[in-house]
C-alpha cells in the first residue's frame, strides 16, 4: 500500500513514478512530486522507483481559467 | 518554426475580401459632440486622467486622476468601481440612462517588454445579474486609449442614434458622430472603421487602429459581448479578443453606440514612462525565455493556446458534458486540441497585444461559414479558446467544424460563448425531459447534439425574433427558469437545480461537484460564477491540499485577491501559472509561483515608482475586492441569500447522474456521512441522492460561514465598516450604508452562522458579531 494524496493506493512492484501517473491517470503536465517529501525531479520521473509504504505527493499546479 | 508553420511572406488567409465605400459611410455621419483635449504624457504608468462622455447630453470632459484614487484604487478595474460609484444609485440597472459602460487600463498596460500586459477592463451594472460585471479582454484597445491620454472611458447616458465615438490621439480630440451606414456584426464592422479612421492606405497605419463593437444579437440577448479589435499585420485581418461576461455588449447597444475606435499616432515600447525601464526589461526577458524554453514541455499554449485543457478536464472528470451532468465523454476526443492543432494557422506570435511571448491566441483562417447570412464566406475564427470547447462538450457538439461555426457566430453577433454555450446546455436537458419541447421552444428542435437547432436559436437571437422562446432564452437561464415555473411546466427541483447560474450569471465550463472549495471560488464570488476569482480544484479534488473549512476559506482569500490584481493593472493571468519557472517546483509555495509573483513586485514598483512588496500587492486587491462587495450590498445584493449556486454544481440532481457515478457517491455516503455500508446497499437511489443533498448543501453553510469570517465579512456576507476602514477607505456614504446594512441584517436575524454544527465542530466565531470587537 501507498499513500498518494492522502488516499490509500494499491503498492505496484518497481512503479517508477511516471507509471503512477499513468495509473492514476495524472495527464496535467505541471505536477511536483515528492516522495516521503523529497523532491522528484521531472528528469527523473521515468527512473524513480516508488517504494512500499511510501506516501506520495502529486502536486498539480494551478493552470487554466 | 513550428511544424507546419507558413512563412508570413507566403501567406494568404484565403478569406472573403470585402471591398467597401469607406466615403460613402463618411458622408452618412453627422457629429453631434466634439471635445478637443490636450495630448500629454503618460506618466509611471498613469495618463492621469480620465475621458468621461455624457451621450444623452453631449458632455464630454476629462477628470483628473488623484494620488489618492491611486492609493486607494490602484488602477483599471478599481478606477472603474470608484467611478461608479460616483455615478450610480440603488435603482440603477443595466438599461437605466445613468449606468455606465467603463474600460479601464490600469498602470502596466501597454507594456511590450512583459508577456500579457494588454488587458482593459470592462465594467457596467449587468443585465443579467443587476450588480456590477467586470471583464477583462485582450486585444489593442486599452494600451491605445491610455496612449491616446485616458486611463479610462466612462460612457454615461444613450445616444438618440447609432453613434461612433473617436478617441484621436494624433489629433488630441475625441468625436462622437452619427453611424447610420457601417455594418454592426463585429467582423465587418471592426474592418469596416479600421479602414475609414486609418491615416494611410497602409498596414501600418491600419494597426495603429483599434475598435470595440458589439453584433445584432447583442441587441436582444442579455449576453452581449464587445469585441477589441487588433489588426494582425501578418494575416490582414482585424481579429478580436472578447469581454464576454456579463452582458457588456448588451449595454453598448442599449447606448446606441455602434463602436469605440481609438486611434494613436505611434507607441514605443517606453510609452508608459516607467520609473525604471531597465528592470521591466530585465523581468520581461526572464520570462520570455522562461517561455520560450518551457512551454513546450508545459501547458504548450504556444501552440494550441488553451485548447489543451480539454484532454485535461476530461482526463480529471471536469470537463462539463451535456449540461454538467457529466465530467466526461466518449466522443470528447473528438474536440481534443491536436484536432484544432490540425486547423489553427500557424504563424507566431499570436499575441494579442505586442510583446506577448504566450502567444496563445489561436486562428482558424479561410474557414467557410456553412448557416447563417455569412453561409458561403471564408472567414477568420479567432479560438476556440478552452471556454467555447466546454460549450461545445456542454451542448454535445463533437465535431471541430460545428464548434468553429459557433464561435464564429457569437463572437460577431457579440455574444458571449460562455452564458450562450451554458444556456443552450440546460435548455436541451429541459428539452430532454419533456419540460420543453420543440413547440415550446418556437419550433426548434433543442436535444443535445443538435447543431442546427443552436445556429438557428443564434441567427435567430440576432434576427430580433420576437418568439415567446427566443425572446426570453436570450435573457438566459435565471429568466427561463422563471418563465418555466410560471408556465408550471415541469418539476421545480430540476428546473431549479440543473440550471447553471448563479446571481443571475451563468457558469463557466468546469464541473465543481467533487470540489468544495471550487463550489466557493464560483459561488462566493463579486458578479458570478466565472473562474477568473479562484480555480481551486487541483488544489482541493486532486491534491487534496486544503482538507479543512479554514484551509479552503484560505484559499478562497488568497487566491481571488491576488488574481484581483491582474485586473488592477491591466494584465492577463495566464503568464502567471500557465507557465512555471524551472526549478518551481523546489519552492516553499509551488502553486503560488513565488518567483513569477516577485517579478510582479518588481514590475509594478519598476513602473510606478512605487516600493510595495508581494503583501502590498494583496492590499490593493483587497481593497477593491471589498469595494466591490459593498457595492454589491449599495445595489440590495451582496448577502449569503445571493452566493447561492445551483445543486449540479454540488453534486448529482437526477438518478442518471448519481448512477453514472454510483461507486463513487456510496463511497461518499459511507466515508464523508458515515452511514453503513449495509445501510447504504438498501437504499434506492432518491433516498442516497437526498442524504446527499442535505449533506453537500450544510458543507457549502459551512464553507461560506469560513469565508465570510476569512475576509472579515459578517455572518450575512457583509463587508463590515470596520474592515473597510482597516483597508483605508473613509467614505462616509459608503461606511453609513454598510452600518445601516448589518443593523438590519441583525433585525431579521439574518447574521448568524448558517452551517449546522455537531459534535467536535465548531463555527469560525462563538460570537457572530466578532468584528465589533476589532
Amino acid at each position: 500500500m501507498i499513500i498518494v494524496n492522502s488516499n490509500n493506493i494499491d503498492f505496484v512492484e518497481n512503479e517508477t513514478v511516471s507509471g503512477l501517473l499513468k495509473r492514476m491517470k495524472y495527464v496535467f503536465p505541471n505536477v511536483v512530486v515528492k516522495i516521503n517529501g523529497r523532491l522528484v525531479k521531472r528528469t527523473d520521473f521515468a527512473d524513480t522507483i516508488i517504494p512500499d509504504k511510501s506516501e506520495v505527493s502529486v502536486i498539480h499546479m494551478i493552470s487554466g481559467g | 518554426m513550428v511544424s507546419g508553420q507558413i512563412p508570413v511572406e507566403e501567406y494568404d488567409t484565403g478569406n472573403t475580401r470585402h471591398k467597401w465605400d469607406v466615403n460613402k459611410l463618411i458622408r452618412a455621419h453627422r457629429v453631434v459632440a466634439e471635445y478637443a483635449y490636450k495630448k500629454g504624457e503618460i506618466q509611471k504608468g498613469f495618463a492621469n486622467r480620465t475621458l468621461y462622455i455624457n451621450l444623452s447630453n453631449n458632455e464630454i470632459k476629462e477628470k483628473q486622476v488623484t494620488d489618492e484614487m491611486k492609493k486607494l484604487f490602484t488602477g483599471g478595474r478599481g478606477f472603474g468601481l470608484k467611478l461608479l460609484w460616483d455615478s450610480i444609485k440603488p435603482t440603477t440597472r443595466w438599461n437605466s440612462p445613468e449606468n455606465e459602460l467603463l474600460i479601464t487600463t490600469g498602470p502596466l498596460c501597454g507594456t511590450t517588454q512583459y508577456p500579457g500586459s494588454g488587458k482593459s477592463l470592462c465594467l457596467g451594472i449587468s443585465p443579467s445579474t443587476d450588480i456590477i460585471c467586470d471583464s477583462n479582454v485582450g486585444g489593442f484597445f486599452g494600451p491605445y486609449l491610455k496612449f491616446t491620454g485616458f486611463d479610462a472611458i466612462e460612457i454615461q447616458g444613450k445616444a438618440k442614434h447609432d453613434v461612433v465615438i473617436l478617441i484621436d490621439g494624433e489629433k488630441g480630440k475625441v468625436v462622437v458622430e452619427t453611424a447610420p451606414l457601417e455594418e454592426t456584426n463585429s467582423h465587418l464592422a471592426n474592418e469596416q472603421l479600421t479602414y475609414m479612421y486609418a491615416k494611410e492606405d497602409s498596414d501600418k497605419s491600419r494597426q495603429l487602429i483599434s475598435v470595440v463593437s458589439a453584433g445584432k444579437a447583442a441587441e436582444h440577448s442579455y449576453w452581449g459581448c464587445m469585441n477589441f479589435s487588433f489588426y494582425d499585420i501578418r494575416r490582414k485581418v482585424c481579429r478580436m479578443k472578447q469581454a464576454g461576461r456579463g452582458g457588456l455588449g448588451t449595454i453598448l447597444r442599449d447606448k446606441k453606440i455602434k463602436a469605440i475606435v481609438a486611434k494613436v499616432e505611434k507607441f514605443t515600447g517606453v510609452s508608459n514612462n516607467p520609473a525604471d525601464p531597465n528592470k521591466i526589461a530585465e523581468v520581461g526577458t526572464k520570462l520570455h525565455r522562461e517561455i520560450r524554453d518551457l512551454d513546450r514541455y508545459q501547458c504548450n499554449m504556444r501552440v494550441v493556446g488553451t485548447s489543451h485543457l480539454v484532454e485535461i478536464m476530461d482526463q480529471y472528470d471536469l470537463l462539463p458534458c451535456e449540461n454538467y451532468r457529466f465530467g466526461s465523454f466518449p466522443k470528447a476526443s473528438k474536440i481534443y486540441s491536436p484536432k484544432f492543432y490540425e486547423l489553427f494557422t500557424k504563424i507566431i506570435p499570436d499575441g494579442c497585444w505586442h510583446g506577448c511571448t504566450m502567444a496563445c491566441a489561436k486562428t482558424v483562417d479561410g474557414f467557410e461559414v456553412m448557416t447563417g447570412p455569412y453561409k458561403g464566406q471564408k472567414v477568420t475564427v479567432d479560438g476556440p479558446e478552452y471556454e467555447t470547447l466546454g460549450c461545445a462538450s456542454n451542448m454535445s457538439l463533437w465535431e471541430p467544424r460545428e464548434v468553429l461555426e459557433f464561435n464564429f457566430y457569437c463572437d460577431t453577433y457579440g455574444i458571449d460563448t460562455i452564458s450562450a454555450g451554458t444556456a443552450i446546455a440546460y435548455y436541451m436537458e429541459m428539452y430532454e425531459y419533456g419540460i420543453l419541447n420543440q413547440k415550446r421552444c418556437d419550433g426548434l428542435e433543442l436535444c443535445f447534439g443538435n447543431f442546427e437547432a443552436v445556429m438557428g436559436f443564434l441567427h435567430r437571437m440576432a434576427e430580433g425574433d420576437k418568439g415567446e422562446f427566443i425572446t426570453i432564452a436570450a435573457k438566459g437561464i435565471r429568466r427561463v427558469k422563471n418563465w418555466i415555473k410560471e408556465k408550471g411546466w415541469g418539476d421545480q427541483y430540476l428546473i431549479e437545480e440543473c440550471g447553471m447560474e448563479s446571481k443571475g450569471l451563468e457558469y463557466s465550463e468546469y464541473v465543481t461537484k467533487e470540489s468544495l472549495a471550487m463550489q466557493g471560488g464560483y459561488g462566493l464570488t463579486l458578479k458570478g460564477p466565472q473562474h477568473d476569482e479562484a480555480w481551486l480544484i487541483f488544489m482541493d479534488m486532486v491534491n487534496n491540499q486544503i482538507p479543512t473549512f479554514e484551509d479552503k476559506a484560505e484559499a478562497l482569500h488568497y487566491f481571488p485577491m491576488w488574481r484581483t490584481w491582474f485586473g488592477l493593472n491591466g494584465l492577463c493571468k495566464l503568464p502567471w501559472n500557465d507557465i512555471e519557472p524551472a526549478n518551481n517546483a523546489e519552492t516553499k509555495e509551488p502553486a503560488k509561483v513565488p518567483e513569477h509573483v516577485q517579478n510582479y513586485v518588481d514590475y509594478q514598483n519598476a513602473m510606478t515608482g512605487w516600493n510595495v512588496d508581494k503583501n502590498g500587492l494583496i492590499l490593493q486587491s483587497e481593497r477593491c475586492y471589498n469595494w466591490q462587495r459593498a457595492m454589491n450590498v449599495f445595489m440590495g445584493r451582496g448577502r449569503r441569500k445571493d452566493d447561492w449556486i445551483p445543486y449540479r454544481s454540488m453534486g448529482p440532481v437526477t438518478e442518471v447522474e448519481y448512477m453514472s457515478r454510483k461507486d463513487r457517491y456510496d463511497k461518499q455516503l459511507v466515508e464523508k456521512i458515515g452511514l453503513n455500508q449495509n445501510d447504504v446497499e438498501k437504499m434506492s437511489v432518491s433516498e442516497k441522492i437526498k442524504t446527499l443533498y442535505n449533506w453537500k448543501q450544510d458543507q457549502y453553510q459551512k464553507l461560506a460561514d469560513a469565508v465570510y469570517y476569512r475576509r472579515g465579512w459578517t455572518p450575512n456576507g457583509v463587508p463590515t465598516p470596520q474592515k473597510m476602514k482597516k483597508l483605508g477607505f473613509s467614505d462616509k456614504k459608503m461606511l453609513d450604508m454598510l452600518e445601516k446594512v448589518i443593523d438590519e441584517d441583525t433585525k431579521k436575524g439574518l447574521n448568524h452562522w448558517c452551517g449546522k454544527y455537531g459534535k467536535g465542530e465548531k463555527p469560525p466565531s462563538i460570537d457572530p458579531k466578532y468584528w465589533e470587537k476589532w
